[in-house]
């Protein structure tokens, strides 16, 4: 019914979260180099992949829910706001989906984010070991 | 059949990622957004088999065809956000210089 607005709020926070890290980041590369970015993949990086999957299946998702006419042009824009008993079930619905839609999406995420790092590194100790 | 085909479309895009030869096509954007949306859709599916069981796995024939269209229709719509996004952000400078060229030819 609205479970897509769950991983929307999501991304918008991850978004945030996102620029500020990204900032600190430039911040830090001025004062002390990039040395330690070669071996890491930088965080703000990894928040722009969950923020492109948050918004990415959102927006896919809202196109789901126009299609089957629950999200609509006009306000308040969900159907089921029409009355307090669709709207009761819409939240059940965001609490329960759409919760879980967003924590399964983070759960990837940190997947990838572990071994993203994992690639990374091989590729520097392959490297050194090419080295010696 | 939508999550299906989304996967099928975010599998699709992931291998022509993998053997890009650069990054100036910017398909990290359509591989992540066909990602994000198959894995809330495989939590719709899994959801609803909670709530239907078996009968999840017969649906009529009616909802099939519905569902093939909806997941092609996402597909063409992730196809156009990349698309847009990728001509707004024009990473080789294609835009730009057509339409510079157009200006100095007026």
């Amino acid at each position: 019914m609205a479970c897509f607005l769950v991983s929307g709020a999501e991304a918008l926070v991850v978004k945030a979260v996102e620029k500020a890290e990204e900032k600190k980041e430039l911040k830090g590369v001025a004062a002390d180099g990039a040395s330690d970015a070669v071996k890491r993949v930088p965080l703000s990086r990894k928040l722009k992949w969950l923020c492109n999957m948050l918004t990415g299946g959102a927006v896919l998702l809202a196109f789901e829910h126009i299609w089957h006419g629950e999200v609509v042009p006009w306000f308040p824009f969900l159907t089921a706001m029409y009355n307090a008993e669709d709207t009761a079930e819409m939240l059940h619905e965001m609490a329960t989906v759409g919760v879980a839609m967003a924590v399964l999406i983070t759960v990837v995420w940190i997947g990838m984010c572990v071994a993203a790092d994992a690639i990374v590194k091989r590729g520097v100790t392959e490297t050194q070991a090419e080295e010696v | 059949m939508t999550l299906l085909i989304t996967v099928f479309a975010a599998v699709i895009s992931t291998v022509i990622w993998y053997n890009r030869k650069d990054d100036s096509m910017k398909l990290g954007i359509l591989l992540f957004m066909y990602w994000g949306a198959s894995i809330m859709w495989l939590v719709d599916a899994i959801f609803e088999y909670a709530e239907l069981k078996a009968e999840y796995f017969t649906p009529a024939l009616e909802d099939m065809i519905n569902d093939s269209f909806l997941g092609l229709s996402v597909v063409a719509l992730g196809l156009v956000i990349w698309v847009v996004r990728l001509l707004i952000t024009d990473p080789k400078g294609k835009v730009r210089k057509t339409l510079t060229a157009a200006g100095e030819t007026r």
